[in-house]
């Protein structure tokens, strides 16, 4: 039959030659080999004492913005929910009361918000598509956990502390804003009316 | 019988149709856009203007240009009439400026709205709009008003179309509300903060193009996109009881009145059928809600439906592009 690849190699059997039956040299090689690794660079990292350089937009846990009011930035307009590929977002929204001012920046905010981890494949389209810089895709990795509940995120781990804020600078530079701008108003013909 | 060409396509209708109604019956993108009209409220359009078209050819005994872009919801037909909408790039430029003008006082707070993803406001200005604003003044800005308690009035939304004053005149016993004061101050009211409580004053929500009428029991629950939109009925005493029910699982989200594709409703609807039947077993299903599939709402909805195109592998020219020549496909 022919062979797929030009690796296969035809199965020989013959007898051991005297220097294979005692098998030294073969070990010793292999020791040789194991020895050698010992005084070479590793490759792995003791983490979490040290830590990798991460790309300034890697993209890891999300977070909800504050503004600089500390007011909550997000109004549950469902657009990360919608962009979301893995369909990891839910979102039930409610109307801010008076005197809540102070703590949701719009009228109607998320009363609840959940990412469900475990589905998340952190693509960042909800970053994409968030019309109030309000979610941001962060360079801390999502903790394991053994319970499925626990990777279910809800506000309380999503949402910045207002003292702790999270730096997400390095990703929101003015050509990223620019270009969020520019790019809703790129498709010409989307023949919406029919 | 009157013969008019719109953008190439001709049509015979008969006399006495305007020219956006000959548009809809040809179908298909050369259809003007309409926000005012609305094909069941007598006396509705002319507001508006964004249905505006070119006419190149006043009719066969008057072959005359018609001097400025005219509403086509207003205009009927002629014998011989020749009409540009989207083969114009005049007439678009117009209907640009018409859909700044109507957003000059609109505020852009699409991500709170109800309407959106329905909204044809939101449509028009992805098709026509520009991504930025000319208008320096301040917007005008209005309290939310709670009309009812089932509706809530967002002035600052609105654009003024008087399709709820319509509705208020042609279908319920007496009208309440209107449009107040004049020009730039003009605003819907109900003047000493009167409400609106008539049996069917909540097809006022469906006929709105805008945000402006949304649905009290249905506020901020969820976004459009995520309901389910399914076709019911049930024998109700009052009107036709043919719905649209939005649901989320066995939840009723909300009940509206069977659009069309232009967003026209064409069975009206009682409150009792929209606010206070908000259980699946009120409601005999019809099957899925026929919805544009390029909607937003469409999203994530998985419907058969007739294939507009052939199945890829039965078209002939396609599988001469995949085999690369006629003659392996005929041997």
């Amino acid at each position: 039959m022919q062979s797929l690849t030009n690796r296969s190699k035809q199965v020989v059997k013959q007898e051991l030659t005297f220097a294979e039956k005692i098998y030294l040299p073969a070990i010793l090689n292999g020791m040789k080999i194991t020895l050698r690794h010992f005084f070479k660079k590793k490759a792995t990292i003791s983490y979490p004492e040290v830590k990798r350089d991460f790309a300034p937009v890697y993209r890891g846990q999300h977070v909800l913005k504050r503004d600089e009011n500390g007011a909550e930035r997000c109004t549950a307009c469902g657009l990360c929910a919608l962009s979301c590929p893995a369909e990891a977002i839910t979102m039930v929204a409610a109307e801010r009361n008076k005197g809540e001012e102070k703590l949701y920046r719009e009228e109607k905010y998320a009363s609840t918000y959940e990412i469900n981890m475990l589905r998340c494949i952190f693509c960042g389209l909800c970053e994409e598509a968030c019309p109030k810089e309000a979610i941001f895709l962060t360079d801390r990795i999502v903790a394991t956990s053994l319970n499925r509940s626990e990777m279910i995120y809800g506000k309380d781990k999503l949402v910045e502390g207002v003292n702790e804020r999270i730096d997400i600078s390095d990703r929101q530079t003015s050509e990223v804003i620019e270009f969020k701008r520019i790019r809703i108003f790129s498709i010409t013909n989307c023949n919406c009316w029919n | 019988m009157a013969k008019v060409t719109i953008d190439g396509k001709s049509i015979e209708v008969p006399d006495g149709t305007t020219i956006l109604n000959a548009a809809r019956l040809i179908g298909g993108e050369i259809v003007p856009p309409a926000m005012c009209y609305y094909t069941s409220l007598k006396t509705s359009g002319g507001y508006c203007r964004t249905c505006i078209v070119k006419v190149t050819k006043g009719s066969e005994k008057d072959p005359r240009p018609m001097p400025k872009p005219v509403a086509s919801c207003r205009t009927t037909v002629m014998d011989g009439m020749e009409v540009q909408n989207i083969t114009s790039p005049d007439l678009m430029e117009a209907r640009a400026g018409v859909v700044e003008f109507l957003l000059i006082n609109h505020p852009l707070d699409c991500p709170i709205c109800d309407q959106a993803g329905e909204c044809h406001l939101q449509d028009l200005a992805y098709e026509h709009g520009l991504a930025k604003t000319r208008y320096e003044f301040s917007r005008r800005t209005f309290e939310k008003i709670d009309i009812g308690s089932k509706i809530k009035l967002h002035m600052t939304r609105c654009i003024l179309c008087y399709r709820c004053v319509k509705v208020a005149d042609q279908i319920t016993d007496k009208r309440v509300h209107g449009v107040m004061n004049r020009g730039d101050v003009s605003e819907i009211s109900t003047y000493i903060q009167n409400v609106v409580d008539n049996d069917f004053s909540g097809n006022m929500i469906d006929v709105c193009p805008v945000g402006a009428l949304t649905d009290r029991t249905f506020r901020f629950k969820s976004r459009v996109w995520f309901a389910n939109p399914v076709d019911a009925h049930r024998d109700c005493p009052k009107c036709a009881g043919k719905v649209t029910l939005w649901l989320k699982g066995e939840e009723v989200y909300r009940v509206t009145g069977r659009k069309d594709k232009y967003g026209e409703v064409k069975d009206w609807i009682c409150n009792d059928c929209r606010f206070e039947k908000k259980a699946t077993s009120d409601w005999k299903i019809d099957g899925p809600a026929n919805l544009d599939r390029h909607s937003v709402i469409s999203q994530n909805h998985y419907t058969l439906e007739e294939p507009a195109h052939k199945p890829l592998l039965n078209d002939v020219n396609v599988v001469q592009n995949l085999v690369g020549g006629k003659e392996m496909y005929n041997s």
